[in-house]
């Protein structure tokens, strides 16, 4: 047995800092001005554009004048009846849109993190044709989404390659069930790739030597995969499943080019804005990108509580910190012994 | 102001651009309420337009202009082929008020809502020589009985027939009733030939293909989408005659299944590919279908007729495609733009248009020159279509009126809801739009 204990543990108090009120104010104004051109440019590009949709989200549309037959000239002040149109008259068809936009997110989340976590251990692998295979791997990411549209709105034609494996005719492309299932085949197609990409990243900071160790130990691939590989990729994986899943909320184009618009089984709350704006009613199309904004706010709170992500940087990078290597190490010893402990209580 | 706060990628730098650009073009003649606008200033101009299919038909005639008018030249600016993208193209060019197109090629759905929004100028209707056009596309580019363009060209769909198999079935005249199609089919399907083939097909995927088919059946039924006062009248019993009918179609096989996703596009492949013996289409399908360079399997072996109708004496009523040129109230030197688009709309250039890229004239004589006929030989029954044509509403609010169309017709043509249920739906919702 070669119990690999790293010697070097951190010192274990921090550094005192020095209590000089003065080095304090001044690293503050320095942090401030350093700070200030960064946040300039969050001010105009983030939140101006956020309280400005807000702002046309209390007007509504021109109406016409019956007299003269043209549109009047200024959008009348509707305050929230926008926002209340959204849940009363139009409430079926945002009900449904809310409903597939949430079952996108976890409809193409699931098989894009497990395809894309098998593309990444297969990526990881120090193959000979290595460089290849990620080429093969990444290039249906590297394909705009309209595109990819457009790919598989071939393949899913009636008379596509599809249906030729198929022994009936699918109709994918018109409303129903297939049709959800065509656009998560595709968006899973082309997202997988992302979510393998960050999760090869996670990967390739796990040190060879706790491999080695519970090699030694006596664990399998599937215990190591379960007992060393998740618990150490895990933060770079959540993070990713986050990313994904605030990208599938807003899921617009896949199905507009894919499928068409309008159509009830997967018409998403981006593609009810998109539209409202083409139908010239910007008030109600900022009321919904508001919703939708809010929706995927709080679904993305929910999650970072939930699963800790740690996309505000606590940890300086993403990746499993050196605690959490020396911990998952002597778990892998652990699990070798055969031992009932989670790996989750082994990793707190 | 600044309006369309939506797309939140926006920054206001560029807005502010974009107000300074436009503060300084804002047209000097902008037309009244009432009446034409003067048309003043001269001096270069652009013309926004579609690819025409079929070369550089349009900057031929542009050269031409040129030529002529050294310092009235004009730019051709190409939009987008796809009709949607070009929409967004002028939808945009609009609402920016930007001065970038002064004379534009403008699809005839689009006039009503442009001419609401005051976004093309009225045009002088009696200094426009519209007098040698066909009167359904001059209706075209009318809004509140006035005129706010000038036709360039137009469509208007045809059948498409398959004469080998009518032929083999001792058939020899077009169908011109639904009960004459369905008989024909079912002696067509009796031969060995004819085996597996598809009775009919139109464009029946939710988009606005399906607008112009549901429009078309209605309106051949003896229905309207909307009466003379713009009225909507869907739920009677000829509009229900009318749907019923595509959707029997449906139900018996007699248009197969997959013709929920047809667009323009997969019908002509399934006609080229020899699956359809009858099909709705436009007249751009004629060229391609009778391509002999092997990727058409019908070339030869097909014909064009009016569309069917309910009885002998009435046929099928088409509705109406086809650009027309308009003047954007934000671009500049709209004196020129006037001549231009009177020059370029002009039977001259029209039959230049239509000789080198088969694009149909608006200009009734071009469809009896001989040599036109001798090289499109749909041109009678194009214009037969045309002439009993009618125009889609004009409205201005059409994005919601078809939108409200397409959502009842496309629920019962996949058999979610029944006609009548469809039809009283779509009257409910065109009524609260067209109040």
């Amino acid at each position: 047995m070669t119990a690999v204990v790293h010697g070097k543990t951190r010192s274990a108090g921090t550094p005192a800092r020095p209590p000089v009120r003065q080095s304090w104010h001044n690293e503050g104004r320095l942090a401030l001005t350093l700070l200030a051109p960064g946040v300039l440019v969050m001010v105009v590009v983030i939140v101006l554009p956020i309280l400005e949709t807000i702002r046309q989200s209390l007007f509504g549309a021109p109406g016409l004048d019956p007299a003269t037959g043209f549109v009047n000239e200024t959008e009348p002040f509707v305050a929230l009846a926008n926002y209340t149109d959204i849940f009363s008259s139009t409430g079926e068809r945002f009900w449904r849109a809310l409903g597939n936009t949430s079952f996108f997110a976890v409809a193409t989340v699931v098989p894009e993190t497990i395809i894309g976590v098998g593309m990444a251990l297969i990526m990881n692998q120090a193959l000979r044709a290595r460089a290849l295979v990620r080429v093969a791997i990444l290039i249906p990411w590297a394909i705009p989404t309209a595109l990819s549209g457009v790919l598989w709105g071939w393949i899913f034609s009636a008379n596509g390659v599809a249906n030729a494996f198929l022994p009936t005719q699918v109709l994918w492309t018109s409303d129903g069930f297939a049709a959800q299932l065509a656009v998560i085949m595709a968006d899973t197609w082309k997202t997988a790739p992302f979510l393998a990409l960050l999760v090869l990243a996670g990967l390739q900071t796990i040190p060879v030597e706790v491999y080695e160790a519970a090699r030694v130990d006596g664990a399998g691939p599937w215990r190591r995969f379960i007992g060393v590989t998740l618990p150490l990729v895990r933060p770079a994986l959540v993070v990713a499943i986050l990313f994904r899943m605030l990208d599938a909320l807003r899921m617009f184009d896949l199905p507009y080019v894919l499928i068409g618009p309008r159509k009830s089984s997967v018409e998403t709350i981006s593609m009810l804005a998109q539209d409202e704006a083409a139908a010239l009613r910007y008030g109600s199309a900022a009321a919904y990108a508001i919703i939708l904004f809010l929706y995927i706010f709080l679904i993305a709170f929910v999650f970072v509580r939930m699963f800790g992500a740690d996309v505000l940087g606590a940890r300086d990078r993403v990746g499993p910190t050196r605690a959490e290597r020396r911990a998952a190490k002597a778990n892998a010893r652990f699990i070798a012994a055969a031992s009932a402990a989670s790996p989750k209580e082994t990793l707190r | 102001m600044l309006k369309r706060g939506l797309s939140a990628v926006a920054t206001l730098g560029v807005a502010a651009l974009i107000l300074t650009g436009c503060a300084a073009s804002a047209p000097a003649a902008s037309g009244g309420d009432s009446g034409a606008p003067a048309f003043t200033d001269r001096g270069p101009i652009t013309l926004a337009i579609g690819k025409i299919s079929g070369g550089n038909a349009a900057q031929t005639a542009v050269d031409a202009w040129n030529k002529d008018h050294a310092d009235e030249q004009v730019t051709l600016v190409e939009l987008s082929a796809k009709s949607d993208a070009q929409r967004q193209q002028l939808f945009q060019n609009a609402q920016t008020k930007s001065d970038a197109y002064t004379v534009m090629a403008l699809d005839g759905t689009l006039i009503a809502q442009f001419a609401a929004n005051r976004w093309i100028e009225q045009l002088p209707k009696d200094d426009l020589g519209l007098d040698d056009r066909l009167p359904a596309t001059v209706k075209t580019v009318t809004y509140r009985d006035n005129v706010y363009g000038v036709p360039l060209s137009t469509d208007a769909a045809m059948l498409y027939y398959r004469t080998d198999l009518l032929k083999a079935a001792g058939i020899t005249e077009a169908p011109k009733t639904f009960a004459e199609l369905s008989a024909a089919c079912t002696a067509v399907k009796a031969l060995p030939e004819g085996a597996g083939i598809s009775c009919y097909a139109g464009q029946f995927d939710k988009y606005e293909g399906l607008t112009c088919n549901v429009s078309e059946i209605i309106n051949t039924a003896g229905g309207s989408l909307l009466d003379d006062k713009g009225r909507p009248t869907v739920d009677t019993p000829e509009a229900r005659k009318g749907l019923t009918q595509l959707v029997s179609m449906f139900k018996d096989g007699e248009i197969p299944a997959e013709a929920i996703t047809y667009n323009e596009e997969a019908g002509r492949q399934a006609f080229l590919a020899g699956k359809l013996l009858f099909h709705r289409q436009w007249a751009y399908q004629y060229v391609s279908a009778s391509a002999s360079d092997g990727s058409s399997q019908v070339a030869g072996k097909f014909a064009v007729a009016p569309l069917p109708g309910f009885s002998a004496d009435k046929g099928g009523a088409s509705v109406l495609g086809g650009k027309n040129l308009v003047i954007s109230a934000f671009g500049k030197n709209k004196a020129t733009a006037l001549d231009f688009a009177k020059f370029f709309g002009s039977a001259e250039n029209q039959e230049v248009f239509l000789a080198g890229a088969g694009v149909a004239p608006t200009v009734a004589a071009l469809y009896d020159d001989p040599k036109m006929l001798e090289k499109y030989p749909y041109l009678p029954t194009l214009k037969q279509s045309i002439l009993t044509a009618v125009p889609r509403p004009a409205v201005a609010n059409y994005d919601d009126v078809t939108a409200a169309i397409q959502d009842s017709a496309y629920a019962a043509l996949s058999g979610t809801e029944g006609v009548d249920a469809a039809l009283k739906t779509m009257q409910g919702k065109l009524e609260g739009l067209l109040k």
